[in-house]
């Protein structure tokens, strides 16, 4: 499996929709068929659109604030006393996370449709929340669909989706995660896609939205080829780019842009979620080596059972609490220029801890999964050898379980 | 090749002048015996029959099916109880044709070839997969046809004339035409009148197809479409499975008083 040079990674598909012939697709009710199709007419017009990536830009530049800060740890690099840590901030976008790329651009394209009603799923908020922002600024009518365990647990996303305007719809069903918000609301889609857009929350579902979410965090990476270029005058020869994989869309859109580097000088390293330490259940199906199979409309390495049954995972961060994983994920580990491994919830934690002792950085449970691989590497890596971490969200939203789990 | 099962129920219903009644359960909902009971019970009622092999992340349906699907997994239902439930259907002198249905994925993860060989073994009609749509199920099909299993195409209201031809074109025996944007057990939306000129325009790229209408059909609904070459009720059986264990009431004799029902107001 390789990949094509000269070709953005989300166009590497072939015509039935799948990376390296067997990740992604289509797998829908029929009723969906013609949307998706209206959906890929209209995003491969609009991407190529002049006007179109100039708003995308404006709304970039001046309301999700670009280019978000990219800076040196300096006390946490000389505690660990090895590679240079650095760290991109993406949680000082407007919202805190990386998700307002994909919700705005959304919301954009839900205009040019002529729609009025858009619907997401959420699992740690910040999807819902950040599409909540984004419908209100461009008057579209939002509701979000998040599974019951997680409104529990995401008190303070909630909160803001709501002050946003936004209904939240709880979902019951299964294990009441992120999995079960995204069947329920490509459910919802089905029986409203005549007035409705739907806004995949990450680079997961049928092949247009993974697609159209890889796109909108691309910006990361644009803004980050850029800022190393003038940090480090060029390229510096080692260069480490750690970021957290539930879904897989901050990680995507971190890498996007350095894709075609030989991987000896800029390699990928994605983190997913080990869960709890002595649990058996985690949300990690590219290192513990799931098996392909079909959720949300598209195949990919998923965790389920041997008939087919998509299991329950278990993680401590409510944004990398799901079973699969993108399909350019699963292209990147078969064609080897992603290395992917898992961080536990204690080790997320302690990880979290050290890097809000020596830094003034707030990163959520999510980001601080990638923080635990660097500070696990770190120490055994030369000085010369750039670690850097995508800061993707803010732990605002985890206050409760810090809390409960840490006492701060 | 010699005439399908399916195919042969369809000539019956309209020799009698009157749509195929197709119901839908779910393979071991509320459990394996009881929805074996219910199958051989509402028989007599129906002229095909839909068993569901559950899958607990279903796109296209709506809460009632989720809840049966949801039981009969958490009862611990695997595709050799599906089978073994079909096998034992099957072997009654007056069951009726019996159609699979769910999603793809556990097709998948059984093996295509792997499946159809054991629906052939245990004599399933045909197949109804929700996510495999034209043209992705074109591949699949085929080996459907060579094992002559039914693979049913699935037309919506969103399907483009260009596109109806087209799955038309590599359909079987029977078409199932999606009523309305819904998920599975919503409430009917569309009127009766603008359903059934959309099913007569597939009617007109095809005569000779037995097409179905389902989602929405409920006892208040039914008659109103009876100009169809058959109509599936799913999600209200599913509920009155639901209803019944809620009042500690037995299933079969519930759920086959309210086929005979359908039947009644279709005949």
């Amino acid at each position: 499996m390789n990949i094509k040079k000269g070709t953005p990674l989300i166009d590497q598909h072939d015509k039935d929709g799948f990376w390296g012939k067997k990740f992604g697709g289509n797998f829908i009710p029929e009723t969906l068929k013609k949307p998706v199709e209206d959906l890929t007419i209209l995003f491969e017009k609009l991407r190529k659109d002049r006007k179109f990536i100039k708003e995308r830009d404006y709304y970039f530049k001046n309301w999700v604030g670009a280019p978000t800060p990219f800076i040196k740890l300096k006390n946490l690099t000389n505690y660990l006393d090895g590679a240079q840590i650095w760290t991109k901030v993406v949680s000082e976008a407007n919202g805190g996370a990386h998700k307002i790329y994909n919700a705005t651009v959304h919301c954009l394209i839900a205009k040019k449709a002529g729609k009025k009603y858009i619907v997401g799923d959420t699992g740690a908020g910040y999807a819902g929340k950040m599409l909540s922002m984004a419908a209100k600024k461009f008057g579209l009518k939002c509701k979000i669909f998040m599974g019951a365990k997680d409104i529990k647990r995401q008190k303070p996303n909630c909160d803001a989706m709501r002050k946003n305007g936004a209904e939240i719809i709880p979902v019951y069903t299964g294990s009441q995660t992120l999995v079960d918000a995204v069947s329920e609301c490509m459910r919802y889609w089905v029986s409203n896609c005549d007035t409705t857009h739907m806004c995949v929350g990450s680079t997961v579902g049928p092949n247009i939205f993974v697609k159209i979410c890889g796109w909108s965090t691309s910006q990361i990476s644009r803004e980050l080829l850029i800022q190393i270029k003038k940090e480090f005058a060029k390229i510096p020869k080692k260069i480490k780019l750690l970021n957290c994989v539930g879904g897989g869309s901050s990680s995507f859109g971190f890498w996007n842009e350095f894709m075609h580097y030989d991987k000896k000088q800029i390699e990928f390293v994605g983190v997913e979620a080990g869960g709890p330490k002595k649990s058996k259940r985690h949300a990690a199906p590219l290192t513990y080596g799931s098996k392909i199979g079909i959720l949300h409309g598209a195949s990919q390495y998923v965790i389920m059972d041997s008939e087919g049954q998509i299991e329950e995972t278990e993680s401590i961060s409510a944004g990398l609490d799901y079973p699969g994983v993108s399909p350019l994920h699963c292209f990147l580990k078969d064609a080897k220029r992603a290395r992917y491994t898992a961080a536990s919830d204690e080790e997320a934690l302690s990880a979290y801890q050290l890097v809000t002792k020596f830094e003034n950085l707030n990163p959520s449970l999510e980001p601080s999964h990638a923080f635990a691989e660097a500070i696990k590497i770190a120490p055994k890596l030369s000085k010369e050898t750039i670690i850097i971490v995508n800061s993707c969200g803010d732990a605002h939203k985890d206050k409760d379980i810090l809390k409960q789990r840490l006492g701060i | 090749m010699a005439i399908s099962p399916i195919s042969l129920a369809f000539k019956k219903t309209k020799r009698e002048k009157r749509p195929a009644l197709l119901t839908y359960t779910v393979a071991g909902d509320n459990n394996k015996k009881k929805s074996l009971e219910i199958l051989n019970s509402i028989s007599k009622y129906v002229d095909i029959c839909e068993l569901g092999f559950p899958h607990n992340t279903p796109i296209g349906d709506g809460g009632q099916i989720q809840t049966s699907s949801y039981r009969a997994i958490n009862n611990g239902i695997k595709m050799k109880d599906t089978f073994q439930i079909v096998r034992n259907f099957k072997k009654k002198k007056n069951s009726k044709p019996l159609l699979l249905m769910g999603y793809y994925n556990m097709i998948y993860q059984y093996g295509e070839n792997k499946f159809l060989k054991k629906c052939k073994q245990v004599g399933v009609n045909g197949l109804i997969v929700v996510d495999l749509p034209w043209p992705d199920n074109k591949i699949f099909a085929k080996k459907c046809k060579k094992k002559s299993i039914t693979f049913v195409q699935l037309i919506s209201p969103t399907t483009s004339k260009k596109r109806m031809k087209n799955i038309i074109k590599d359909s079987h025996d029977m078409i199932y035409y999606i009523s309305m944007l819904s998920t599975t057990g919503g409430k009917l939306k569309v009127s009766p009148k603008r359903i059934l000129k959309n099913y007569h325009n597939i009617k007109k790229i095809n005569k000779s197809k037995n097409v179905v209408i389902g989602f929405g059909i409920t006892k208040k609904t039914i008659a109103s479409l009876k100009k169809a070459d058959g109509l599936v009720v799913g999600s209200p059986i599913c509920a009155e499975i639901s209803k019944s264990l809620k009042k500690r009431q037995n299933p079969v004799t519930n759920v086959t008083r309210m086929v005979s029902l359908l039947k009644n107001k279709i005949s």
